[in-house]
């Protein structure tokens, strides 16, 4: 009984957790067209939905929307690259998006510096994408800095995760 | 020999600063306030006389907020009204210096205020008490007095408070000025943000945008009558002016798929300067806020931000990581080479230059702690003012003598909020602010 009551907390954790974990400052490309241009391609698959895997909802999950930094730095970890691989062949098969790429800094920073930083990773981002073939038309970039911040503590393990690149999916069909 | 000169200076230091109640003494009434070891100075300011029938409670209240000013400083002591022996019935009456000598009030402040339908005269003269004379500005001006609005009160206190500051230590005012910064609510993943100004006291608090979207970093123009500051309502950081008298703003030019931000006025109030970033490099470039056209003034592939005029305009000190870290630089307001001036250990960001000339403000980040810091402008004499988890962004007194900044606590319940501190390092103390509070900037004094 209390493996399953376990079980499904877990599962529901989880289900929470997809639904809160796209930055929620960033999820305004969300649903939109591309939802529906997966409508039909298989059976079964909820249209819109992370097992539709021309969704946002695919993309922020299965893919991957983000990559990390060192502490200071603007240049791709391997797991990133790895990351941006998987962001670059999606955005080659569902060529109807475009994507903004927002990049992140921690609170251990000055204000404007953050700002700068985050540029700069924001681009090493966009950089990468267009050396593998995405059209730099497609990619725009902003920075917020120390501004949004995902987890909130003071402790590396908040900072590991607010210095970060996510490529936020716009428009689709609706702006072609 | 050098040590007979030293022993020398140092004596006539210790005579100079010294502030003990001698009624022997020569020295006109004097607080020096580099003095490290300074005590403040005990003064007394009975309430203004009314001068009119509804000028009662006013007068009150301004003698109130002349009090608040000085002993804000942390220089001056009030000495209550409970001690008095005397009081000053009649702002023309000769003073009984001897009541106020018992009370040992080293300085007394009599005022008279008059109200007549909404505009308020206030009169004021500053006694020395234990040489028995009034005390007079650099010009050999005694008593003065200051017109206003009824509404406008609280500036005629402030004007009265930085007349004897004025006369006591030599220096400049600056309680008759504003500041204008960013309020904040709610937690760190969903703060909300918006443009404020207030009386450098907190008192007159006004909003000046709607927290619909990221605003950042204001900062008065040399007049006081507008703000540049940086919003992302456009969806990307760009700078904009605001008037702050018809709360009407505009943004400058900016070419897509680049963002500006950290503006700062020129000394003329013609000129921005400011960083530019695009490709993921981050220059700065100045420009004329009327014609929109702008000029890059740094060229590498580091990040160059936060720049700020020296007051006589020749001159811009920011900072660069050009170095590998940040560090400050100053360069001809032109562009041109950059002087490295900051060498300590650790980085050194957001160089803000003092009013006066003479000191560079800065954020020092070192060993996990924030310090807020000033140093000459060639990096010499550098001496951190503050520690703590995270204190940033300094903008300057008109005076020069004081600076406030922001100040987050550390964890996931942390929030910003405004102080401000002396340039001795004396007197650091919470700006009251009804919310949250980030990115000061102090106005100029007030015509």
């Amino acid at each position: 009984m209390k493996r399953i009551l376990t079980s499904t907390l877990l599962i529901s954790a989880l289900a929470v957790s997809a639904c809160t974990n796209p930055d929620r400052f960033g999820a305004d490309g969300m649903g939109g067209a591309g939802a529906n241009a997966g409508a039909g391609a298989n059976a079964g698959i909820v249209p819109g939905s992370a097992n539709d895997p021309t969704s946002t909802a695919y993309f922020q999950q299965a893919v991957g929307d983000r990559v990390l930094f060192m502490v200071d730095q603007s240049t791709l970890t391997d797991a990133g690259r790895a990351t941006l691989d998987g962001q670059v062949a999606w955005l080659q098969t569902n060529s109807d998006y475009q994507a903004v790429i927002e990049g992140h800094a921690d609170e251990q920073g000055t204000r404007e510096y953050n700002i700068a930083l985050g540029g700069r990773r924001a681009n090493a981002v966009r950089e990468y994408m267009i050396s593998k073939g995405i059209s730099a038309s497609r990619l725009k970039t902003i920075s917020y800095g120390k501004e949004r911040p995902i987890e909130i503590c003071s402790e590396e393990a908040c900072y590991a995760k607010n210095r970060r690149a996510v490529t936020v999916l716009a428009g689709g069909a609706l702006t072609s | 020999m050098l040590t007979r000169l030293l022993g020398l200076l140092a004596l006539s230091a210790a005579a100079v600063f010294t502030l003990a109640p001698d009624p022997a003494r020569a020295e006109p009434l004097r607080i020096v306030i580099d003095d490290p070891t300074i005590e403040p100075l005990p003064f007394a300011v009975p309430s203004f006389q009314p001068e009119s029938g509804e000028a009662g409670q006013l007068a009150v209240d301004i003698s109130r907020v002349v009090s608040e000013d000085l002993t804000g400083t942390g220089l001056f002591r009030e000495i209550p009204a409970s001690a008095y022996i005397s009081t000053v019935s009649d702002f023309n009456a000769p003073v009984e210096y001897a009541d106020w000598k018992a009370i040992n009030a080293q300085a007394l402040i009599a005022g008279a205020v008059n109200v007549t339908g909404n505009s308020v005269n206030v009169k004021f003269r500053v006694y020395d008490v234990f040489s028995g004379e009034e005390l007079v500005d650099a010009n050999g001006q005694g008593g003065l007095q200051f017109s206003g609005t009824v509404d406008g009160w609280r500036r005629m206190a402030h004007k009265v408070a930085d007349a004897v500051y004025s006369r006591i230590t030599g220096e400049g005012g600056y309680f008759d000025s504003r500041v204008v910064y960013v309020s904040e609510t709610g937690p760190k993943d969903d703060r909300q943000k918006r443009l404020a100004i207030m009386d450098y006291d907190g008192a007159n608090l006004k909003y000046l945008t709607e927290s619909g979207s990221i605003v950042l970093a204001p900062r008065f123009s040399p007049d006081g009558n507008r703000v540049l500051y940086t919003s992302y309502e456009s969806g990307f950081p760009r700078i904009y002016v605001l008037d702050i008298g018809s709360v009407q703003r505009r943004a400058l030019e900016s070419a897509e798929g680049t963002m500006s931000f950290a503006p700062r006025f020129s000394p003329s109030g013609q000129t921005v300067v400011y960083s530019l970033s695009q490709g993921g490099n981050t220059d700065i470039y100045t420009m004329d806020i009327n014609s929109g056209q702008s000029v890059r003034l740094t060229n590498t592939p580091a990040i160059e931000t936060a720049p700020s005029f020296s007051p006589d305009g020749s001159q811009i000190v920011f900072e660069s990581d050009r170095s590998g870290s940040q560090q400050l630089y100053i360069m001809p307001a032109t562009g041109g080479e950059a002087t490295r001036i900051s060498f300590g250990e650790g980085r050194y960001g957001t160089p803000v230059w003092s009013p006066r000339g003479d000191l560079i403000a800065f954020t020092k980040q070192n060993k996990g702690r924030f310090h807020i810091g000033v140093m000459r402008t060639d990096g010499s004499e550098e001496r951190l003012l503050t520690a703590s988890f995270l204190d940033e962004g300094p903008t300057w007194a008109p005076n020069g003598r004081v600076i406030m900044f922001a100040r987050e606590t550390q964890g996931a319940g942390g929030s910003s909020s405004l102080y401000s501190v002396d340039i001795s390092g004396r007197n650091l103390k919470p700006v009251r602010t009804p919310e949250g509070g980030s990115d000061p900037s102090w106005s100029p004094l007030q015509n």
